[in-house]
């Protein structure tokens, strides 16, 4: 079983409208069999944060093309992507950089 | 060159970037560790990055050389990531140490847009606020236009501008010959401190236009009756695929006016390379083929006397994301245009799905796409008439018509039929008196208050003409579209009259001899 983890998850260049304009969110996660990974984070935003029209935000299991992801201030392609392990205090960041909604 | 690192392969898993557990170092410095991957697979480290960044604009400006030291330069702020992202680098530039300085004089202009947005007064107003805060900060010049102020345009914004006077244009080292002694010149009167900042500041006190007095809100927008009209206007577009062209042509007219009523000779845009290969494609698809090159190219000098340089297109969007994270840049953003409920999406959104989503898969795609329009050239879409004489230009978007008066009505037998269908009771199908082959016949037969349709096609290009089709009825565009079309008409009538006249004469030599 893995502990709670506590995140900061942000929001921003737009994608924060998909949010109720909200770029900032203090997020904690549950425990669960599994340790989180980003791809069950995403997962989770649909289903908690994320009000309506998913498919703005997400494509299959991970961020529509055009939406960046940052984790403690690095480009995920650094961190593994979707297979990064959460740890508690991390900071993940979404960055919208589609010009339509 | 960095081609060679790019491989045109699918993304596989065996690809993935190796787990946090061993942070990899920066290909530049080979010390930090890396926090962005730019192009395909490049990892920066921060520093490095800025500095890769911050240098790219630098050497864009001085391999074109187009900008010439002293000239004034309209930057145009969307509030966006790129075009704010571009003024950061012209701040940097203006900074730095005499050798490496910019030495061109910038404004600002910002087109507020909110009305057609679904922005709320009060949302309009907010936004404001925020621009005038990141652009105060700045000290240039700014200008500010609202998407209103359209309908206040003249007619000539639609006419090639006189490019600069009689006088040759010097070259661009003669251009900084002369003002590097001029500046020396001012250094030995005594006026060392003649610097930028200075001219800026007695700029300033002429040109920052509201805001010097706290206005009351709701005071600086236009007027609702005119939000109305505008909106209207966008109404009234059918598809949209019109209103983002409408919406376009607009912003483009408003900041060409503010630069002629200014006095700026350049403006500065600042599309990414990813949203120049959005645009190229787009452009495609909408039948703008023949002008690819002026609508995505680095200088676009249709409108003539001021010329738009576009410096951030070698930049891709997700560095300029990167950038303005890691340095602070603030943007603005203000929602895109919607499609009401059941319209189908636009053109551009769908080409922005495609591309972005094959990007993901073929991490080269944008740069491919942007690369191809690279070797496009405006020089055919402007030398396509007899050399000498100036082509005949789209009403709408300047570039030389790619139509012929005689083919178009064949051409367009789907708009024909429409505006036959549509044409007030008095008018007749034929009622019109085919005695012209430019569309002056039906030009001249007056129904008052009410412009044809088809009075307007022979002034267009083929992609105007496809959007045209799409917009309102013509008396719902703004006054200048339609006085500028009105002279065109009858011009186009006077020439034909006169044409007539002369193909007589010549019809009459062969019978008296
Ligand atoms: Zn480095
Ligand atoms: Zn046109």
């Amino acid at each position: 079983m893995a502990a709670p983890v506590s995140l900061q998850v942000e929001f921003g260049g737009g994608a924060e409208l998909l949010f109720d304009g909200v770029k900032k969110h203090q997020v904690t996660l549950p425990c669960q069999p599994e340790p989180w990974d980003i791809r069950n984070l995403l997962k989770w935003i649909k289903q908690n944060l994320l009000k309506e029209r998913p498919e703005l935000f997400m494509q299959g299991d991970s961020v529509r093309p055009g939406i960046l992801v940052l984790i403690n201030d690095a480009d995920w392609e650094l961190m593994g992507e979707l297979d990064y392990k959460l740890q508690d205090q991390d900071n993940v960041l979404f960055i919208s950089t589609l010009h339509g909604g | 060159m960095c081609q060679a690192r790019e491989d045109y392969g699918r993304r596989g898993p065996g690809r993935r970037a190796p787990p946090p557990s061993c942070p990899r170092t920066c290909v530049k410095c080979k010390e930090a560790s890396a926090v962005v991957v730019i192009r395909v697979g490049d990892a920066f480290c921060r520093a490095c990055f800025r500095e890769y960044f911050v240098h790219k604009f630098r050497a864009m400006l001085g391999k074109n050389r187009v900008i010439f030291p002293g000239e004034k330069v309209l930057l145009a702020l969307s509030g966006g990531p790129a075009s704010s992202a571009m003024l950061r680098q012209v701040q940097e530039g203006l900074s730095r140490e005499t050798a490496k300085r910019l030495r061109f004089v910038p404004g600002l202009v910002y087109v507020d847009e909110g009305a057609v947005c679904g922005q709320s007064p009060a949302q309009r107003e907010e936004n404001l606020a925020r621009v005038e805060a990141i652009v105060q900060a700045t000290g240039f010049p700014f200008h500010l236009a609202h998407l209103e102020q359209a309908f206040d345009l003249p007619g000539s914004i639609l006419r090639r501008g006189p490019r600069g006077g009689d006088k040759p244009c010097p070259s661009y080292k003669e251009a900084v010959e002369d003002f590097i002694q001029q500046q020396r010149q001012e250094a030995a009167d005594g006026d060392g401190a003649a610097s930028l900042p200075r001219r800026l500041a007695q700029l300033r006190t002429q040109d920052v236009p509201a805001g010097e007095e706290p206005a009351a809100p709701g005071a600086r927008l236009p007027a609702a009756a005119r939000t109305e009209e505008l909106l209207q206007l966008f109404e009234a577009a059918e598809t949209l695929t019109a209103k983002e062209e409408l919406l376009q042509m607009l912003r483009t007219h408003l900041i060409l006016h503010t630069a002629r009523t200014q006095g700026y000779t350049k403006v500065m845009m600042g599309d990414s390379c990813t949203r120049v290969a959005v645009k190229l494609l787009t452009n495609l698809a909408l039948g703008r083929g023949a002008f690819l090159a002026m609508d995505t190219g680095f200088m676009d000098s249709r409108h003539g006397d001021v010329a738009v340089v576009r410096p951030m297109r070698e930049y891709m969007a997700k560095e300029i994301a990167f950038y303005n994270h890691f340095f602070g840049v603030s943007t603005v953003i203000t929602p895109a245009l919607r499609a009401k409920r059941r319209e189908k999406t636009s053109i551009h959104r769908l080409m922005e799905d495609f591309l972005l989503g094959l990007q993901a898969e073929f991490p080269s795609t944008i740069s491919t796409v942007y690369r191809t329009g690279e070797k496009l050239s405006t020089a055919p879409a402007e030398a396509s008439s007899e050399p000498g004489a100036e082509p005949q230009r789209c009403l709408l978007c300047l570039c030389a018509l790619d139509t012929l008066a005689e083919e178009d009505l064949a051409l367009e037998p789907t708009l024909i039929a429409e505006e036959a269908a549509q044409r007030p009771q008095g008018l007749a199908e034929d009622g019109c008196c085919h005695a012209g082959t430019q569309g002056s016949c039906c030009q001249s037969s007056p129904t008052p208050g009410a412009e044809s349709r088809a009075a307007f096609l022979p002034l267009l290009c083929y992609s105007c003409r496809l959007t045209f089709k799409e917009m309102g009825h013509p008396d719902t565009l703004p006054p200048y579209v339609r006085s500028e079309a009105q002279r065109r008409s009858r011009r186009a009538e006077m020439k034909q009259q006169i044409q007539e006249f002369l193909l007589e004469d010549d019809d009459e030599d062969p019978s008296e001899s």
